[in-house]
């Protein structure tokens, strides 16, 4: 009887237990395949965008014989000298065919409106070579850098391209020289924004966005780690904190643009900070990430074991002590994971700074908390919008960028807890 | 009050027939008992580290200490038992205000540590922690270096005046607690990478760093080996020559190898006090009774 009722139960396991692992054999395969999904999208996304991106690192460039006409450049007057005038002739010089008033004009158009920077650059630095003619490398104009990168295609009609059979054999005439070359594209990392595809540049925007994060991390991480040791260690469990509790919660979930029209109404209308600024968009920033380290290092602080909390009071640590000397120490790798976390957060937005006028056009790379400013994500929205051709590949070299800072703020994320995690 | 009884008792007779009066009378008996039940045996002891007089502590509502008054002597083991739940630890706790952390905790009563009642408004918690040392249950080193650990106290309370006196004190601590000849050639490692005894150990020497004049001990043998116990059991004998210690143990035989008193307590009250050998021989209470013979735990 005992024996017939134990090999039942056998049996009966058994039966179970082919479905049991079943069971797990389809949920691990659910797992899988979940996470093949979201790592084929997550290639096909990074594919497309270096697809699209990488040609922006590099720039097709002329090089031009200028001639530094003593006549045009007065050596007391460098800065207002009519450098567009010394490109065009030496453009003009390469082609001496050429005849015609309007071909001229389009040869001029070949080449960059920078050019004529760079010679003032030039002759600025040095104002002794004046009256000499010089090799200078300078930028061709964003169409013909398409031409060459074949973003504009030779095979269609004439009529549906922006090159023209003329202009495509000019530049074919610019290659066999070898005088026209890509080079690497020194302007993308060095120039802020510009109208022109070919002068346009991310420096700009990547000093908004590190000025507008330092603000950021300066205000919101000493904020908020002692906003959360106060709620966590002294304040009293009563009513009010939990509704503190409760509303900081809340916080860390309202839309972001929702702090940019609150930052509008109280640091620009109210507090008349200056428009577009990095500073403001910092502040407005903090008020957005505060909740999410505020959370992240409560839940940190939390997660210390309380042995070591009474170890502590044992020996006769004060409160403070014991929080500064072990607690503190023991919470940080969180703290930091939370605010990094919530740093990268503050570097993708976009929304709330629009509303502060971060999103103006501007020029000048910034150098300090109060000028005007943008930030890369900014930067990206507003050359995505662009009609050139050109700045779609700079759209996607500025998001490789910023997926590349993103990434390493997340390495240090990792790197940081791995290297002061301490285990008891 | 007995005649009374009777008349009650003969009119339940009545009302709800003999059985159910005698179940009745039966709970109301044991009520009475909790109310009025008095220590047996002498709480006090001639020459006190530390009196407690009528100590009360409450959970919000819940009483988990009942009117327990009782001495701790000089240079002796006091060995606190009972089952669990009881409130040892809340009782141990209360002699040094650990129980300060716990929000709800309410403590009413008198203990005094050499004339100075703690509980008054005007007493310090931090000075009193360096007076009365407490290892816990479970070892809990800080995730520090074992030289760091036995130093923090001293360091923090000012013990020392230099590096020279702040060595001697973590030398002369960590022998002890009978950790020296095993630790002295790692000082600088993690205490947390010792095993469970000599993690233990090293609670006991980071609590007498800062010379306390009591030791409170929570179960400090429970999460260790027999023999790590037993190199713990021997250095609470060895450190009763310095220290009043109080010790909250599961383990009877260890209450009677290492304790002079012990103190049994049963749903929160003091239910016997007495030296330990005649607790364990001849109990007078039949709740001490039935928890040393092993009736329940
Ligand atoms: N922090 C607390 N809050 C509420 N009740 C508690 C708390 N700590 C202990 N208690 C209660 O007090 C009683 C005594 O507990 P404790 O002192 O830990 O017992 P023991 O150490 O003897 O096992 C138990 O009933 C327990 O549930
Ligand atoms: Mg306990």
């Amino acid at each position: 009887m005992s024996e017939n009722h134990q090999i039942s139960t056998m049996d009966r396991v058994s039966v179970g237990l082919a479905a049991r692992y079943r069971k797990e054999r389809r949920f691990r395969l659910f797992g899988i395949s979940a996470i093949v999904a979201s790592l084929l999208f997550l290639a096909l996304l990074l594919a497309s965008i270096t697809a699209k991106g990488y040609t922006a690192f590099r720039q097709t460039e002329v090089l031009l014989d200028v001639y530094l006409d003593p006549a045009v450049l007065d050596v007391h007057n460098l800065a207002t000298a009519n450098y567009a005038a010394l490109v065009r002739d030496a453009a003009l010089a390469l082609f001496s065919q050429v005849e015609s008033r309007q071909d001229k004009r389009i040869i001029g158009k070949l080449i960059s409106t920078g050019a004529a920077y760079r010679l003032q650059d030039l002759v600025t630095s040095k104002p002794e070579l004046i009256g000499s003619t010089r090799p200078i490398w300078v930028p061709a104009d964003d169409e013909v850098d398409m031409f060459v990168k074949g973003h504009i295609p030779r095979d269609v009609p004439e009529a549906e391209r922006r090159v023209s059979d003329k202009q495509a054999s000019w530049i074919d005439q610019l290659v066999a020289a070898d005088r026209l070359k890509l080079k690497f594209n020194t302007a993308f990392f060095q120039a802020g924004d510009s109208r022109e595809p070919e002068l346009a540049g991310i420096r700009g925007a990547a000093a908004g966005s590190m000025f507008t994060l330092a603000i950021t991390l300066l205000l919101s991480f000493p904020v908020g780690v002692a906003a959360a040791v106060y709620l966590e260690e002294f304040a009293p469990k009563n009513r009010w904190t939990d509704l503190i509790e409760v509303n900081i919660n809340n916080l860390a979930a309202i839309p972001s643009i929702v702090f940019g029209l609150l930052g509008l109404a109280v640091f620009l209308n109210f507090m008349n900070l200056p428009r577009s600024a990095s500073l403001v968009g910092g502040l407005v920033l903090t008020l957005m990430t505060l909740p999410t380290i505020i959370i992240a290092s409560r839940a940190s602080l939390k997660s210390v074991p309380p042995s070591i909390r009474e170890a502590a009071l044992g020996v006769g640590a004060s409160k403070m002590q014991t929080i500064s000397h072990h607690i503190l120490p023991l919470a940080m790798p969180g703290m930091m994971t939370g605010a990094i976390i919530g740093m990268a957060r503050a570097l993708g937005e976009t929304a709330p700074l629009l509303m502060i006028g971060m999103v103006a056009f501007i020029v000048d790379v910034p150098n300090s908390f109060s000028d005007p400013a943008t930030v890369l994500p900014v930067q990206i929205f507003l050359w995505a919008d662009s009609p050139e051709r050109a700045f779609v590949e700079r759209t996607s070299a500025a998001i490789m960028i910023l997926l590349l800072l993103l990434l390493a703020m997340n390495a240090a994320a990792v790197f940081l807890r791995n290297k002061f995690e301490r285990r008891w | 009050m007995a005649p009374a009884m009777d008349t009650i008792l003969d009119m339940r007779d009545v009302i709800m027939g003999k059985d159910e009066a005698e179940a009745a009378v039966a709970t109301k008996a044991r009520k009475v008992d909790r109310d009025q039940r008095t220590t047996v045996g002498v709480p006090f002891v001639e020459e006190p580290r530390m009196i407690c007089r009528e100590v009360n502590v409450f959970y919000g509502d819940k009483h988990a200490i009942n009117n327990v008054s009782i001495d701790v002597g000089k240079n002796e083991v006091l060995a606190m038992i009972g089952p669990s739940g009881c409130g040892k630890s809340t009782f141990l706790r209360c002699l040094n205000r650990m129980n300060d952390t716990v929000a709800s905790c309410r403590v009413t009563g008198e203990i005094l540590l050499d004339a100075l009642n703690i509980y008054d408004k005007k007493v310090d918690v931090v000075p009193l922690r360096a007076q009365v040392g407490m290892v816990f249950q479970k070892p809990n080193p800080f995730p520090k270096s074992i030289f760091d650990n036995v130093a923090y106290g001293p360091k923090i309370h000012g013990l020392v005046n230099n590096k020279t006196e702040l060595n001697d004190v973590v030398e002369d601590s960590l022998k002890k607690a009978g950790l020296w000849n095993e630790v002295s050639d790692r000082l600088d490692q993690p205490g947390t990478g010792l095993s469970g005894g000599q993690q233990q150990r090293l609670c006991i020497a980071r609590a007498i760093a800062v010379r306390p004049e009591v030791i409170l001990m929570d179960e400090p043998c429970s999460a260790l080996d027999p023999i790590a116990t037993a190199t713990v059991e021997d250095l609470i004998t060895e450190l009763k020559e310095h220290y009043t210690i109080v010790i909250v143990t599961h383990n009877m035989q260890q209450a009677a190898r290492v304790s002079q008193r012990t103190a049994y307590f049963h749903l929160g009250d003091l239910v016997e006090v007495g030296p330990t050998d005649r607790i364990f021989t001849n109990p007078r209470h039949q709740l001490t009774e039935d928890y040393i013979t092993g009736r329940f735990g």
